[in-house]
């Protein structure tokens, strides 16, 4: 408490050695799981645009070293809170293909019974909070999970995670303001992808990184490249072990872009095509895939039979979530008090 | 039994459930050494320690969505919003969070928080500070709403409420804090969706809310008086509703007054006639009458105030309108 704010700035641009100070199971584990959303967010929407999948769909397409990195920061019963575009949080977090397909598919076998759908996957037996479709809402729910971690003295951690977006809502500053006066164990994780749907963060707010706002609270602001996984699991780690040693909250911002508009169908033309053609040159997973290569850490090949295994995967997941029952109409009325 | 007020009958439900159940705790603003705006707290900050009785910044978004994120992990939360009026506020975590997580993830959590809060004109508070917004959380799925009006019904309802696994509104009176009566010394807990049934009588049902039971038994007074013998329910919880001792009721007397402060408009009042029509139009002799907060914002002179809230004149007149 009272901790004096501080900005860590990584720009990160050239790449650090891999091996330096993760282990490689570490980087092993990383790629895999950038590769297990990349490659569901791809089949998601091949399936959403097929007509196959009821609802919308917001892809993260190209933010996956986020959550990839900091889950890999995690303990399997830490928390999580996520967001609409959430597929790779809670795929980050352990949850399995098969039900989150399911669920995609409004079946009851996915998480939720069909009852909650792409934007609300929740796994409470992995600390998966859900997902939330209202912007800011899982931020004071992390925070209230970390609360009680603290008074139950469990030694977990709960990390939110959010847009840019979510920065301008009340419950993101009155979280973080709680969170700092009661020092909880709890990690703000901001996937800067620099669109609130379509406003771009110029016309959000006037600092020019959202790590500058742990300033107004006594938090530490850190703000690192979103697209390099290693950059953001040194700055995860650190602050996951901040929470866990009792040093309090951490607001970490991850500056990266989304590939697709804010929902699938979105045209996105408030975005320059430039813009979108300079980051998917930066495609994190691509990037991080070269890195591996070049420093011998997978083979080509190697790598290749990572995304093989994953679509097999997948595609055994979207048969489970095809063949699986759909709901009967009055099921509707189950899991809720009467 | 002995004579204790409402405020105090809240605090011993706390302290018991406190003592009871080490995942139950305090959080809100100036709940703790302060013991509350209305005092319903004092004592429990030195029994419990700041930890349980959690005095907070003035954040009722922060209030009620971290209680809601503690609910789902273990502990058993109940957050104060002190004022009714301030629930706007916290209302996303409440109507989006609270009533809905538990069933959105297919009943894999259970959201155990009571919100606590009180409501109510008659101290000059104007419109910001008085309205009676029970309506407003009764009328989401996932949300129950207990509005206690005597101390007896304080205490053992809020034992309940915090007991309960699903999150519930419970909604005091601020001018009933200071209100006397008989609580038994006994631990006992009464059971959500069942109302008591206050003064009986043949010819008129007056189904009332908080404060307004207290209205509604003078007003029943004074039409005995006159020969008019009115039946008072108090529902106590408006979700659950008991609605069976309700058309019992109605089916005895045939004649029904809803009353409660909050607004006429598409409130409490409209839901009891609406169900009371549904299941004995028939043993209706007169159409039903909502004596309810009029709906307009509350004032602050007293004599407006008086005016937009319903009093047991008003209560009296209806019923013998009924009655011609």
């Amino acid at each position: 408490m009272g901790r004096k704010g501080f900005r860590v700035s990584s720009p990160s641009t050239s790449a650090p050695e891999v091996t330096n100070s993760v282990d490689r199971a570490l980087l092993l584990r990383i790629h895999r799981t950038m590769v297990r959303i990349r490659e569901f967010e791809q089949r998601a929407m091949e399936l959403f645009l097929s007509g196959e999948l009821p609802g919308f769909l917001h892809s993260c397409l190209g933010q996956e070293a986020v959550p990839a990195a900091v889950c890999a920061t995690l303990r399997e019963n830490d928390y999580i809170t996520s967001t609409h575009r959430g597929h790779g949080h809670v795929i980050a977090k352990g949850l399995r293909f098969d039900r989150m397909m399911a669920e995609l598919y409004g079946k009851t076998t996915g998480y939720c019974k069909g009852k909650g759908g792409s934007m609300h996957i929740a796994d409470f037996s992995l600390g998966v909070l859900g997902a939330n479709g209202i912007v800011g809402a899982g931020i004071p729910i992390a925070t209230g999970a970390a609360l009680s971690a603290q008074m139950r003295r469990s030694g977990q951690v709960a990390v939110a995670f959010f847009g840019d977006g979510a920065t301008s809502q009340g419950s993101f500053h009155e979280a973080a303001n709680v969170a700092a006066v009661w020092n909880l164990p709890v990690v703000y994780v901001c996937e800067n992808n620099r669109y609130a749907v379509s406003t771009p963060v110029p016309r959000q707010m006037r600092i020019t990184s959202v790590a500058d706002r742990a300033a107004a609270y006594g938090l530490p602001g850190v703000s690192v490249d979103g697209n390099d996984p290693l950059a953001v699991y040194e700055a995860a780690r650190e602050a996951v072990e901040r929470a866990r040693s009792g040093g309090g909250p951490t607001l970490l911002e991850c500056r990266t872009y989304r590939w697709m508009g804010h929902y699938i169908g979105d045209p996105a033309n408030y975005r320059p095509a430039e813009e979108v053609a300079w980051w998917k040159q930066r495609d994190p997973l691509v990037l991080f895939e070269q890195r591996l290569l070049e420093q011998e850490v997978l083979s080509g090949g190697e790598i290749q039979r990572v995304h093989e295994q994953v679509r097999e995967e997948l595609e055994d997941a979207i048969e489970f979530a095809r063949r699986s029952p759909a709901p009967a109409p009055e099921d509707a009325l189950e899991d809720f008090p009467q | 039994m002995s004579q204790i007020f409402y405020r105090q009958a809240l605090r011993d439900a706390l302290r018991e459930e406190m003592r009871r159940d080490e995942r139950v705790f305090l959080l809100g603003l100036d709940i703790g050494r302060f013991g509350g705006t209305y005092k319903a707290t004092q004592g429990l900050f030195e029994e419990f320690g700041e930890e349980r009785v959690r005095d907070t910044p003035l954040s009722e978004a922060a209030i009620a969505g971290t209680a809601v994120g503690a609910a789902m992990t273990g502990m058993r939360p109940v957050a104060e919003i002190m004022y009714m009026d301030f629930i706007t506020i916290a209302l996303d975590q409440i109507v989006n969070q609270a009533a809905k997580l538990a069933y959105m993830s297919g009943g894999q959590t259970s959201i155990p928080v009571v919100f606590r809060t009180q409501e109510g004109a008659g101290r000059s508070s104007a419109a910001q500070h008085a309205q009676s917004l029970e309506a407003w959380v009764a009328h989401i799925p996932g949300l129950k709403v207990a509005l206690p009006a005597t101390p007896y019904d304080a205490k053992g309802l809020l034992k309940t409420a915090i007991r309960d696994d699903s999150p519930v509104v419970f909604i005091e009176h601020k001018l009933l804090y200071a209100a006397k009566g008989e609580v038994s010394e006994e631990e006992y807990l009464i059971p959500f969706g069942q109302a008591r049934v206050a003064r009986e009588g043949r010819d008129v049902t007056i189904v009332a809310l908080s404060r307004m039971v207290w209205k509604a038994m003078e007003a029943a007074e004074e039409l005995a008086r006159d020969g008019i013998q009115a039946e008072v329910i108090d529902p106590r919880t408006v979700v659950p509703l008991d609605v069976e001792t309700i058309v019992r009721s109605v089916q005895k007397t045939g004649r029904l007054i809803v009353t409660h402060e909050g607004y006429t408009r598409c409130g409490v009042g409209a839901e009891v006639a609406a169900q009371v029509v549904e299941h004995a139009m028939h043993a209706l002799k007169k159409p039903p009458r909502r004596v309810c907060g009029r709906n307009v914002p509350v004032p602050f002179a007293p004599v407006m105030e008086n005016y937009v809230i319903p009093q047991a004149a008003d209560l009296a007149r209806a019923a013998r309108e009924l009655m011609q």
